[in-house]
């Protein structure tokens, strides 16, 4: 089973642009990050700048909205995820209780969605999806 | 009480932890299987008192302080019982270990030797590849009896009297628990590749009608493999093997049709590759090339598995690049069916001429006599020459071995439409 662990740093919603963890909290999540992959259950990980440096595009009445970061009503933002490889979910938050958060974080587990969690009329209109995680995949050449 | 009973939090706590701290006890006691049943003893006390005080903040140095006070008390009983001067030496040795250890983090492996050593020892070349194979899922990979007899479709007392032979064997051959050296290491190597890639290779053989269990063997062994990869991260054919590993399970759901009928790698619909995996292996191949040298045989096959990989349609495959891969593979681990799979990619490459000499040589091959890929080919190519008599021959010499009922008609239309005096189509 695939599992992603969303990091959400309190105060990352209203981060400026450009904004890095200090060196201290990089090099204990280092280890955190050797950890999963010395397991053999890391699949792949990322940071991401904060908000003030992305948008958002909502849709009322069903047009797009761009809106420019940072967003004042996202109190709770993504600041990284992991996907690791385990065989259940308490395995994931075992692994999740091990990152070295601080008091202003909270890691979040989340399984993924594989095409046979679907039922049939779901994954028929799914049929596709593959097809474009395969050719955004594809994309990125090599 | 087993560990499968057990609470699935703390059971989560054992399944991480348990390898690093069997392969810790085995340094201290010298018998893996005495390593265990400790371990198993300090999970025991877990799942007595860890629902009450609560998962401990760090669950392995708890685990492993644990097992190794009753390493140390099992040993003082020895000592009492036998009185002999070396053994309560050992006994002293390994208090003042304790003593000077047991404020640090109880985990000491920083370099991971302990578990290097511990699997270099599952799959010991002493021990039958199925002993290599369940004592391996069992001690590093965590899994239980049953989920190992399930598995392999085998009975649970053959697993459980396979490890338990494997463990006496071991200790009667005297194996000692150790990371082999210098021109030992490449052969003992072998052996614990050959066992991943055998579990790898069970789990690949599954289809969808299996007990889950059977599919997660491809992520048992690409975790085993993994682990390895950190531990021995200068040996080009670990990384050879993970890149294999990664690049052939991304095909998983593309192999097999809806009514569970197999699909060759080129009749596959490639959106259903799973691209992380893809990336993964083409990650794993570069350190395997990196370190310098001639590829061995576990780099070569990824090698080859990333040319289909990379290819987004199968006209796109670098069929060259494929022929000589399979060339260098021929020399390094010859066998008839790598000898096959080389005159496919050499008609592909270089025309089917080329491929039906390399096939013409195998015919009398006695172990290829009962495959039906061998005249599947030679019928293909003979077709694509406009051999047609000899081809419909082939077609339905294939059609009479497999087993597959879908695939024995495909064969029977192809010799059908070779009868009929009509070409085929380009694949």
């Amino acid at each position: 089973m695939r599992f992603m662990m969303l990091m959400i740093p309190k105060g990352y919603d209203i981060a400026e642009p450009g904004t890095l963890p200090d060196a201290k909290a990089v090099a204990a999540m280092m280890k955190f990050n050797e950890s999963l992959q010395q397991a053999g259950v890391l699949l792949a990980l990322d940071g991401l700048h904060p908000p003030s440096m992305g948008a958002r595009v909502s849709f009322p009445g069903g047009k797009p909205k761009v809106t420019d970061g940072p967003f004042s009503e996202a109190k709770e933002v993504v600041g990284g995820y992991w996907m690791i490889q385990v065989k259940s979910k308490e395995e994931a938050i075992e692994w999740a209780r091990r990152c070295p958060g601080s008091e202003n974080e909270v890691v979040e587990v989340r399984q993924v969605q594989e095409m046979s969690d679907f039922p049939p009329d779901v994954a028929e209109a799914a049929a596709g999806f593959a097809d474009l995680q395969a050719h955004s995949g594809q994309n990125k050449g090599s | 009480m087993t560990p499968s009973d057990a609470h699935p939090a703390i059971e989560a706590v054992w399944r991480i932890e348990s390898a690093r701290i069997i392969a810790g006890l085995a340094r201290i006691v010298r018998d893996v299987g005495l390593a265990e049943e400790l371990a198993q003893d300090a999970f025991v006390i877990a799942l007595e008192r860890w629902p009450e005080s609560g998962v401990p903040d760090n669950p392995g140095a708890w685990l492993m302080a644990t097992a190794k006070h009753r390493a140390i008390d099992l040993l003082r009983r020895k000592s009492r019982l036998e009185r002999k001067h070396e053994e309560l030496g050992r006994e002293l040795e390994a208090e003042q270990e304790m003593a000077v250890q047991e404020t640090e983090a109880a985990i000491d492996d920083p370099v991971g030797d302990d578990l290097v050593s511990l699997m270099f020892t599952t799959c010991h070349p002493v021990l039958s590849p199925e002993a290599r194979v369940a004592l391996t899922l069992r001690l590093v990979g965590g899994l239980t009896t049953p989920e190992i007899a399930r598995a392999f479709l085998v009975p649970e007392s053959t697993v459980a009297q396979r490890i338990v032979r494997a463990k006496r064997t071991l200790s009667e051959a005297r194996v000692p628990f150790e990371v082999p050296r210098g021109n030992e290491l490449a052969a003992r190597l072998s052996s614990v590749l050959e066992a991943i890639y055998l579990i790898f290779n069970e789990g690949y053989s599954a289809t969808s009608g299996d007990d889950w269990l059977r599919p997660a063997l491809c992520e048992d062994a690409l975790r085993l493999g993994r682990i390895l990869a950190e531990l021995l991260p200068l040996e080009p054919e670990v990384h050879g093997l993970v890149g294999l590993m990664e690049i052939t399970g991304s095909r998983v759901k593309a192999r097999v049709g809806p009514s569970g009928e197999p699909i060759l790698l080129l009749d596959q619909n490639r959106a259903r590759w799973d691209q992380l995996l893809i990336q993964r292996g083409l990650a794993a191949l570069e350190p395997a090339e990196a370190l310098g040298g001639a590829l061995g045989p576990y780099a070569l096959q990824a090698a080859i598995a990333a040319c289909h990989a990379r290819a987004h349609k199968p006209g796109e495959t670098d069929w060259g690049r494929i022929a000589a891969l399979y060339d260098a593979l021929a020399q390094l681990a010859p066998s008839p069916v790598v000898e096959l799979n080389r005159a496919v990619a050499m008609a592909m490459a270089f025309g089917p001429a080329a491929g039906l000499e390399l096939v013409d040589a195998l015919t009398s091959e006695p172990s290829l006599q009962a495959y039906h890929l061998l005249p599947s080919v030679r019928g293909d190519l003979l077709a694509k020459l406009g051999r047609l008599a000899e081809a419909s021959a082939e077609f339905e010499r294939a059609a009479s071995l497999t087993r597959n009922a879908r695939e024995r008609t495909m064969l029977l239309e192809r010799a059908a439409a070779c009868g009929s005096g009509s070409r085929p189509s380009q694949a």
